[in-house]
């Protein structure tokens, strides 16, 4: 059996003391990916932004666990370091900070964590060389401020960038598809294809099923106010393009009357 | 309480002394400014544009003020830290008020052009510091006039018309003292018409456990077509209270830029008067603070706009910490006929923990159509996602806190124009928010070390 890298157990969180997740169970192993659907409002984004750490939402109660350890815990940066990553729906902007800069200071923070010395100048640059390649990221965008000022796909691919950069065990990648042309769709997909191994795993949540035909999942659950109430195989995903929502969220209000 | 009173005895019992230690086109407008002290007050925080800063407080202890000129031995390696690598400049040092001349300087300067002390200027080159000193710097001002009645001795900078330096200068104010000082200083710079000059200028006090207080008046006339840049920046110790008043004249298509950054000190003060006189000027005013501590940074500015076809851009910022306190009231006036007016003011501020206050007031008087003008503040926190974002791709909270506000900066620092310097800006800025105050002296490559003071 693959070792288990997450374990989310019976997780209730929400903002302002409105409760958003009302029990999600998940587990996720080694080499599998995992997606994420759901409508709108029913606390997908909530999930990713729970499990990466965002200090806005307040976890009530339950747990989860990355490689054993208590993810619930630590430090935003810590997750990072410990392996997690989230690739943004809407990346954030941020002025002033070049891209190289950003970059010096994640892949530094992390070595020192793991009481590594900061990497040689030469060979931060000859990885960042490399990783970009992966998405195809132009080598302007280095000197730039962090997203600022980058197109829609860009800002995609300089996600998953810094994913290749991080080497993330745990990628979770929320709604990585929105805002994306097909093209850039197929250069985002095709690096996160690149990125996988036995070792990691990687959540993909998306509204559409669009994104599975590039990157399969070997499961498919659907997030409903709160909770996942079904879970099957990828199947799953084409009978909701099918038919919608409305059946599953009929099931579920019929049993909770 | 009258803080003046000690300064006026102190003056009218040492009439001679501070006439025979200067020369005689500084010694001209004392009695004016004895008239004008004898009936005034130093500003208090019941007038409007000093309500956070008390000028009569910060003068009210009692300094010792160096009459008799004194020589008060400086060490200038270990006080300067404001070495500026793969930057050249012609260097001159102030300590406390009186001007020294270095080898990089000594014949340095040709074709007429003058950077040295305002005492010896006032005795060799008597003719030209009497039809510049006092003509911009109005008397009728008290902090003026107290620094009128007192100043002996300063900076000279003067660029003939036509003469471009090739070479910023520089000027390093350096407190040096075992007892309280009050240092009162003038600089007078004179751009002639077509000049051009760079100027950069550093505060540093040797001795953290002193008080000390600057009294500074800089004085500017900007000749027709001239171009002239002043970075200013001070890195004192707490203890010190700096009140400086910029006066500047522009005449018509000059170009003045200046930068007033204040990283370290205790009480401080800046005023920026610039009386745009001539048509088609161009004025740049920005300004950074970074507070910690209980530093407390106010700036005032006031651009009169007189005549037609000018622009001018003010951007001030600051990042408070901790319990710091920062200020900043700025107000543009656009007299009658100075049409096609550009003028912008924007003060953007960051409070970095919950105990900062900023106060802020941006104003604009218009009495004209035809112009263009905006002023706004604003004042808040760190991006609160983009903090997250970063923390989730491993950064720590706290340097990516410094990185932000770094970040924040960057504009202000981007605006610096002397080659070399913005680099240099952006390193000790960096240094003043990884904290310590041994950011102050860790990384002290001082291009000054080997440097010989002149002794004059």
């Amino acid at each position: 059996m693959k070792e288990i890298l997450l374990e989310v157990r019976d997780l209730h969180a929400g903002i302002e003391n409105k409760e958003i997740l009302k029990g999600i169970n998940l587990i996720v192993r080694e080499g599998e990916v995992h997606a994420i659907m759901g409508p709108n409002g029913s606390g997908k984004s909530t999930l990713s932004e729970v499990l990466a750490g965002n200090p806005a939402f307040t976890v009530s109660s339950g747990s989860a666990t990355l490689n054993g350890k208590q993810l619930l815990d630590m430090t935003p940066e810590d997750r990072s370091h410990e392996g997690l990553f989230l690739s943004f729906q809407y990346p954030v902007e941020i002025p002033g900070v070049s891209m190289v800069n950003f970059m010096r200071a994640a892949v530094n923070a992390k070595r020192k964590y793991f009481n590594e010395p900061p990497l040689a100048a030469s060979d931060f640059l000859k990885m960042m060389r490399q990783k970009r390649a992966i998405v195809e990221l132009d080598n302007k965008l280095a000197s730039r401020s962090v997203n600022e000022g980058f197109s829609g796909g860009e800002k995609k691919r300089n996600e998953i960038f810094q994913m290749a950069v991080l080497e993330p065990k745990l990628s979770i990648l929320d709604e990585t598809d929105s805002g994306l042309d097909i093209d850039a769709l197929r250069i985002v997909a095709g690096g996160v294809n690149k990125l996988k191994t036995e070792k990691n795993a990687t959540i993909v949540i998306t509204h559409y099923q669009r994104l599975l035909d590039y990157i399969k999942p070997d499961f498919v659950h659907v997030l409903y106010k709160g909770r996942i109430v079904k879970t099957g195989g990828p199947e799953l995903a084409l009978e909701l393009e099918e038919r919608g929502y409305d059946w599953i969220k009929e099931e579920i209000d019929n049993e909770s009357k | 309480m009258n803080s003046l009173k000690q300064y006026i005895e102190l003056y009218l019992e040492n009439r001679a002394t501070v006439d025979e230690n200067s020369a005689a086109p500084l010694n001209k407008l004392r009695a004016e400014a004895l008239e004008v002290l004898e009936r005034a007050q130093l500003p208090d925080s019941s007038c409007e544009d000093f309500e956070h800063t008390s000028i009569n407080d910060m003068f009210a202890p009692d300094y010792g003020v160096n009459i008799s000129r004194v020589n008060i031995p400086v060490d200038v390696a270990s006080s300067f830290k404001c070495g500026v690598p793969n930057m050249s400049t012609l260097l001159g040092i102030t300590v406390n008020d009186s001007f020294r001349s270095t080898s990089t300087l000594q014949g340095k300067l040709t074709d007429g052009a003058l950077f040295m002390s305002l005492r010896a200027a006032a005795r060799e080159k008597a003719e030209l510091v009497e039809r510049y000193y006092g003509s911009v710097a109005p008397l009728s001002n008290a902090s003026v006039a107290l620094n009128t009645l007192l100043a002996q001795d300063g900076a000279l900078i003067y660029v003939p018309r036509g003469v471009q330096l090739s070479k910023p200068l520089q000027l390093v104010n350096i407190f040096s003292s075992p007892a309280p000082l009050a240092a009162f200083r003038r600089l007078l710079i004179v751009l002639e018409d077509d000049a051009a000059a760079q100027l950069l200028v550093c505060d540093h006090t040797q001795d953290s456990a002193t008080d000390y207080l600057s009294s500074q008046v800089v004085e500017v006339v900007a000749g027709r077509n001239s171009s002239l840049e002043i970075i200013d920046i001070e890195e004192s110790s707490s203890r010190t209270s700096r009140y400086s008043q910029m006066f500047v004249r522009q005449h018509d298509g000059s170009n003045v830029r200046i930068n007033g950054t204040t990283l370290y000190g205790g009480i401080t003060r800046n005023d920026y008067h610039i009386d745009v006189s001539g048509a088609h000027c161009s004025t740049t005013l920005n300004g950074m603070a970074i507070c910690s501590a209980s530093q407390h940074t106010d700036n005032h500015t006031r651009i009169n706009h007189l005549s037609q076809h000018c622009h001018s851009t003010q951007m001030f910022k600051y990042v408070l910490d901790d319990d710091s306190k920062g200020v900043f009231s700025g107000s543009i006036l656009v007299a009658p006929g100075a049409s096609f007016t550009e003028a912008y003011q924007s003060n953007r501020n960051i409070l970095a923990s919950t105990d900062a206050r900023m106060h802020t007031k941006p104003q604009l008087e218009i009495y004209n159509d035809d112009v263009k003008c905006s002023h706004g503040a604003t004042t808040g926190q760190l991006d609160a996602e983009a903090l997250f974002y970063m923390r989730t791709r491993g950064i720590t909270e706290h340097e990516a806190r410094t990185m932000l506000m770094q970040a924040f900066m960057t504009d202000v620092i981007d605006s610096v124009h002397i080659d070399g310097l913005s680099d240099r800006l952006r390193h000790l800025v960096e240094l003043r928010f990884k904290g310590g105050p041994d950011a102050l002296c860790g990384d002290c490559a001082a291009s000054c070390r080997g440097e010989s003071v002149v002794k004059q």
